[in-house]
């Protein structure tokens, strides 16, 4: 298995300080707390469509999330709530987009997860998996030739991601254009229903790093620790020159592929072993063991949550939703265009 | 002096690296070797660093593109032959024509099309694709048929804030002159009366208008006058000038170079027929290529697309009906 990380390099990052991984928890609790309610409203018949989940998957985003800077490109994917909340996505505008608000990012036009303010370096993802690696790279393209030599872009993908053509042709177009991209693989062990082994016949999907001429590195996504480690890492190199950066983590979907599959696929073995640790519960014991909180800070920071993500949610249920009769049915940014389709 | 459809093109691309910082093109070859058909000859000498040679990977090029559009780029994709953009189909239909209306930011890319069919090109480089992407809402898909809309509504595209696919007639591109460029031109949403008539409309675009025009100057002799309304643009469509012919001569007839099935032709008559069937004194007709993968043979080719001899019958026949 190619791994460029391993053994020696990697205390070219500094350790990683309690406040940092303080900071990481608080999206990663965020994040479960906000997908609990969304679970919930779903069940409740509030959410029209799909209600997809990144339980267990909180460590590599929030990672992600934390580890990018102001001015940086994201193009989170499905399973990335606490990437999201950390690149500075407002609470609200989740349950605004879930709910088809009319105030919403996508004003009722689209919904759930596809969801963003692309202007902003935050891009909204299609459902056509792997499609969104490219158009990062396409903004990075954009950054160099405005000479911003200081932004990197990251983005996420699963394993089923992985097989896409699109997938493969962004990764080695970046490599041809050596972009500051850093492309984070989350094994999660199933895409929908389908396991590994009718996804991929490779040992290791880090493997395919070195196919492309870009660094690989593994990280266990159930590990906080780790992946802020190798996060950071893998950032630190893509903005210091060296390329597109390829990290996979390894963790289990704690959820279904959404709230209307129960994943009664899923090998329940796979639960017993390191792959099925909540990454939340991991996280929470290592700020306990390194007594960096305990037990009783966690609970005030879950209460803090929770009461966000109420008000969050009041807010939005407050907010008008999306109207036909309000809708300019019209496609174009063009004005003239616009205008000449109204005129008809 | 005189300048080609595939000059146009390219004094179009020129003069928009030259105007515009934002501009820059990417595709296959397009940079030193200057594209598999030079329209983007020595560009890549005038603006160094910003015309780019792409990986074989029409995906890619696309949605590298529409995030370089995002941060506040013009990028030109260059697509060796038309036929291939189907492999980018995603891309455009998915993600660059949803962007807009999804986010409220805009996607102002250029996706050239060097479309249609050629003696000898066969199936794979010969396809005329406007209808497939006429379909999805978002895009605007320009069909020039002169070597001053080519140019004119090139740099229209360019600077537009939608995604445009600019379907360029192969077959135009140096069988098509003009004395010189024009310094601007009609609105690409408007389409042209390319010629005046009386007794029957012919409504084309692209390489047909020239097939049209020829078919009209043939029946003249037979006291047949054709108007012929150059649609210039297929998606947005300008029912209204074609209405207006419609009026006058009270007979349709539709050509293109695409397939049948759900076509720009089926598109403009099922408008006429809604908002004009009063005006009509003759059911409307359609010619289109045959439906068929388009053929190799030279024979083949001629018999599969709609020719002069086929749009003169077909004129005749309306006339008479």
């Amino acid at each position: 298995m190619l791994d460029t990380l391993n053994p020696p390099k990697r205390n070219v990052v500094p350790p990683v300080s309690r406040e940092q991984y303080i900071k990481a928890f608080s999206w990663m609790l965020l994040a479960r707390t906000v997908e609990e309610k969304l679970a919930s409203l779903w069940r409740a018949g509030k959410i029209a469509g799909g209600v997809y989940l990144g339980k267990g998957q909180e460590a590599v985003s929030a990672a992600i999330g934390i580890l990018l800077k102001s001015g940086d490109i994201f193009g989170p994917l499905i399973r990335d709530q606490a990437g999201r909340l950390a690149f500075g996505e407002s609470l609200v505008d989740i349950f605004r987009t879930h709910f088809g608000s009319r105030t919403g990012p996508t004003r009722g036009r689209d919904g759930n997860v596809h969801r963003g303010k692309p202007r902003d370096g935050y891009h909204a993802m299609i459902s056509h998996l792997g499609s969104l690696v490219s158009v990062v790279a396409g903004a990075l393209v954009a950054r160099r030739f405005k000479g911003d030599t200081s932004a990197i872009g990251a983005t996420t993908i699963g394993d089923g991601g992985t097989s896409t053509g699109s997938f493969h042709e962004a990764i080695n177009m970046a490599a041809v254009e050596k972009l500051p991209l850093v492309v984070v693989v989350v094994n999660n062990q199933y895409a929908y229903s389908t396991p590994n082994h009718r996804q991929f016949a490779c040992n290791h999907l880090v493997d395919r790093a070195i196919g492309y001429g870009v660094e690989g590195y593994t990280m266990d996504g159930t590990d906080l620790r780790s992946c802020l480690e190798v996060v950071a890492y893998a950032t630190e190199r893509a903005r210091s020159g060296h390329g597109p950066q390829m990290v996979v983590g390894s963790c289990l979907r704690l959820s279904g592929h959404g709230e209307h599959d129960d994943g009664f696929y899923v090998d329940k073995n796979l639960f017993h072993t390191a792959l099925g640790r909540d990454c939340l519960k991991v996280a929470e014991n290592y700020l306990q063991e390194q007594e960096w909180a305990d037990e009783a800070l966690v609970e005030t920071w879950r209460r803090n949550a929770k009461q966000q993500v109420e008000e969050a949610v009041a807010k939005a249920q407050r907010e008008p939703l999306a109207d036909p009769s309000d809708e300019t049915w019209c496609p174009y940014a063009t004005q003239r265009l616009a205008q000449a389709l109204l005129v008809r | 002096m005189s300048i080609t459809y595939l000059e146009a093109i390219r004094e179009a691309q020129e003069k928009a690296l030259r105007d515009d910082p934002r501009v820059y093109i990417y595709g296959q070859d397009v940079a030193a070797f200057g594209g598999a058909f030079k329209a983007t000859k020595n560009l890549a000498k005038e603006f160094p660093g910003r015309i780019l040679d792409a990986p074989i990977s029409e995906d890619a090029m696309v949605g590298s593109a529409i995030g370089a559009a995002i941060e506040g780029m013009r990028p030109i994709v260059e697509m060796q032959f038309a036929d291939f953009s189907t492999l980018a189909v995603n891309q455009i239909v998915n993600q660059a024509a949803t962007l807009y209306w999804r986010t409220q930011v805009a996607c102002p890319i250029t996706i050239r099309l060097p479309s249609g069919g050629n003696p000898g090109s066969g199936p794979f480089h010969s396809q005329s694709l406007e209808s497939l992407y006429a379909h999805f809402p978002g895009l605007v898909v320009m069909t020039p048929a002169t070597v001053e809309d080519a140019y004119t509504m090139l740099l229209e595209a360019v600077d537009i804030d939608d995604p445009v696919i600019f379907c360029e007639h192969k077959y135009l591109y140096n069988r098509l002159k003009s004395a010189e460029l024009p310094e601007s031109g009609l609105p690409c949403h408007q389409a042209r009366v390319a010629r005046l008539g009386r007794d029957l409309t012919i409504v084309a675009y692209s390489a047909m208008v020239h097939e049209a025009l020829a078919a009209a100057e043939q029946l003249r002799k037979e006291d047949i006058e054709v108007e012929i309304v150059d649609l210039r643009c297929v998606k947005p469509l300008d029912v209204d000038t074609v209405l207006a012919s419609v009026a006058r001569t009270a007979r349709l007839l539709c050509v293109g170079e695409s397939w049948p099935w759900g076509g720009v032709n089926s598109e403009v008559i099922t408008s006429v027929v809604t908002h004009g069937f009063h005006l009509l004194d003759a059911p409307p007709q359609r010619i289109n290529s045959k439906d068929t993968p388009v053929p190799f043979h030279v024979g083949l080719w001629g018999a599969h697309k709609p020719s002069t001899q086929v749009i003169v019958a077909a004129a005749r026949r309306l006339y008479e009906w």
